[in-house]
């Protein structure tokens, strides 16, 4: 009995020395990113585990326009990006999930191999497409380019969820004659809020931390977006490299996804794992 | 026979609303991946330069043969696919084991639940400059704690010694990306039966043993998705290579080569020549690994 009792305390404490370990290791890098930032000038480069509580480095990136101005696009990029693919998705969704015709599947196949489709693989294309389009360095441009990653795998996830709500739902509203398009909005809308807010913010998450159509599609720096905002940030040589800023930036981008992130954790959580393991 | 004509005209009008409902998201994913894909495939076989892709001409397989003679190419190649096995390895094991860890029934599994979620969700620029900055060679808290435990006399050039540069890729992309492969081996281990576990223990079946002829043969399916989505994400990696070492060989990834080509040099048909042969590298790799783990059934969902 005390036996068994000596094992469970040591067993919980491994658990939660374990624990600790993979915390310490998932969140130090956090820590040091903010403690950096608030280190002012010469101070980034003494070594010291307690931050400085200075905001000079926040001051100077707050005050530059260009990455203020690369903030603003990366919202209105993401937020767009989020509207449009859910828009689209939802519609396509009710297609797939709720109606029986002939085409389904080869159309579900359609949307799994674009999910996979490399991002380089269509970049010459999709450079083409946008200079036709007339949105080479605009932000038009990311937004119609995220719909590659954005656009299946809302179209996957929320088929899956309309799928399986029950039959009788919609029946009556058939019957009684209700367009479609009132059908969706009435009935099935409400009932989707936690796949939606799954979706959008899965969508969110990538539009804001998408790197390479970003570098590629955008010529000039007043119309780029944080993540090539950050990557581009540098000193004039290797020993005046601007550390305090680029922790500073990083922070204030990754500040908000955290606080999304630790929000919404079960919502991101169940997007996951509705689009890979439910299938 | 009016209920059965109407019942049909009913069934016509449904599936003329499916496709105009489709329409939009089918018009939109042609535009954005079909036909640029179709593009790129045909860019391939043209001299077309990307300052003025309008004219060309076609040049046969003229691309292919400057791309498979290019030792450039084809160390990029071999990075990319040691990237890709090392980093997916590592991630697998190690999400499995925190994965069982926070699936145990003790207080503050949430808590935890929530804070691996953290490095996957910022962004890899970030992720990549942070760890930058740990790993500066003179003002990094890495060698700084390396020297105070008296590991290492002077600093280590981490991302400048062509030595060292890969596994911190590798290193960082695992801190990244094993979050994903722990959550979703987490929902994996949510849908295990919990009654034949309490049969096992009534058979007094020992822990381990629990583990691998009942825990990883159910959950096998789980993993093998899971691989699959880093797989197809680690072989077009990009971002992390970019920032944390941009012009450095030994990193070089196929997807990194390829948009270097097209954008840096203007060459149009080669770059595109060498993201055709990435498109179809994925496309065997994920071919070969379904079919081996069949996993066409767990896909489609029927």
């Amino acid at each position: 009995m005390v036996r068994s009792n000596t094992g469970k305390r040591l067993h919980r404490i491994a658990i939660y020395s374990l624990f600790g370990i993979v915390a310490l290791y998932t969140l130090f890098p956090f820590y040091w990113m903010i403690a950096s930032s608030m280190k002012s000038g010469q101070a980034i480069f003494d070594v010291t585990f307690l931050p400085d509580l200075k905001f000079n480095n926040y001051a100077a990136i707050l005050s530059d326009g260009v990455f203020l101005r690369s903030l603003l696009n990366s919202l209105i990029v993401a937020f767009s990006v989020v509207a449009l693919s859910l828009m689209l998705a939802v519609g396509a969704a009710y297609a797939l999930g709720r109606i029986d015709f002939r085409g389904r599947s080869p159309i579900m196949l359609l949307v799994l191999a674009v999910s996979m489709f490399p991002q380089i693989a269509l970049l010459s294309g999709l450079f083409e497409m946008i200079r036709w389009l007339g949105l080479y360095n605009t932000i038009g441009s990311l937004i119609f380019a995220y719909m590659i990653f954005t656009l299946p795998f809302n179209i996957w996830v929320l088929t899956t969820f309309m799928r399986d709500l029950p039959k009788q739902i919609e029946e009556a509203a058939i019957m009684d004659g209700c367009s479609p398009l009132r059908i969706v909005r009435c009935i099935f809308l409400p009932m989707m809020g936690p796949a939606l807010i799954s979706t959008g913010l899965l969508a969110f998450i990538a539009s804001w931390n998408e790197f390479m159509f970003a570098l590629t599609f955008i010529l000039t720096d007043e119309n780029r977006t944080v993540p090539v905002a950050i990557a581009l940030i540098s000193g004039s040589s290797r020993y005046e490299f601007p550390y305090g800023a680029i922790m500073a930036a990083s922070t204030i981008v990754t500040v908000p996804l955290i606080i999304l992130a630790l929000i919404f954790q079960k919502h991101i959580v169940s997007g996951l794992t509705a689009g890979a393991v439910k299938g | 026979m009016m209920a059965g004509s109407r019942s049909t005209g009913l069934r016509q009008a449904r599936v003329r609303t499916a496709w105009l409902f489709l329409a939009p998201s089918l018009l939109v994913l042609t535009g954005v991946a079909l036909w640029p894909l179709g593009r790129t495939f045909l860019f391939s076989f043209t001299d077309a330069l990307l300052t003025e892709p309008d004219f060309y001409s076609y040049v046969g397989f003229d691309n292919y043969y400057a791309l498979f003679e290019d030792p450039l190419w084809w160390q990029s190649v071999r990075n990319t696919l040691y990237f890709t096995v090392i980093s997916v390895s590592i991630e697998t094991v190690l999400g499995l084991t925190i994965a069982l860890l926070l699936n145990s029934h003790i207080a503050g599994r949430g808590m935890m639940r929530a804070i691996i979620l953290i490095p996957w969700s910022i962004p890899v620029v970030v992720s990549a400059r942070m760890w930058q900055w740990m790993l500066h060679d003179q003002f990094g808290i890495v060698n700084h704690v390396l020297k105070l435990a008296g590991v290492i006399e002077s600093g280590v050039a981490w991302t400048a010694n062509s030595a060292l540069v890969m596994p911190v890729i590798i290193a960082v992309d695992v801190w990244i990306t094993t979050p994903f492969m722990v959550l979703l081996i987490l929902a994996g281990l949510s849908m295990l039966p919990r009654g034949i576990y309490e049969a096992a223990s009534i058979d007094g079946v020992p822990a381990w043993k629990q583990f691998t002829s009942l825990t990883l043969p159910l959950l096998a399916p789980s993993i093998a998705v899971a691989v699959l989505f880093r797989l197809l994400d680690a072989l077009r990696m990009f971002d992390l290579s970019y920032v944390l070492s941009s012009n450095s060989d030994d990193t070089k990834t196929v997807s990194i080569y390829a948009r270097e080509v097209l954008v840096n040099f203007q060459d149009m048909g080669v770059g595109s020549a060498a993201s055709t042969a990435v498109f179809l590298m994925i496309a065997l790799v994920t071919a070969i690994y379904v079919t081996v783990f069949r996993l066409n059934r767990r896909l489609m969902g029927v």
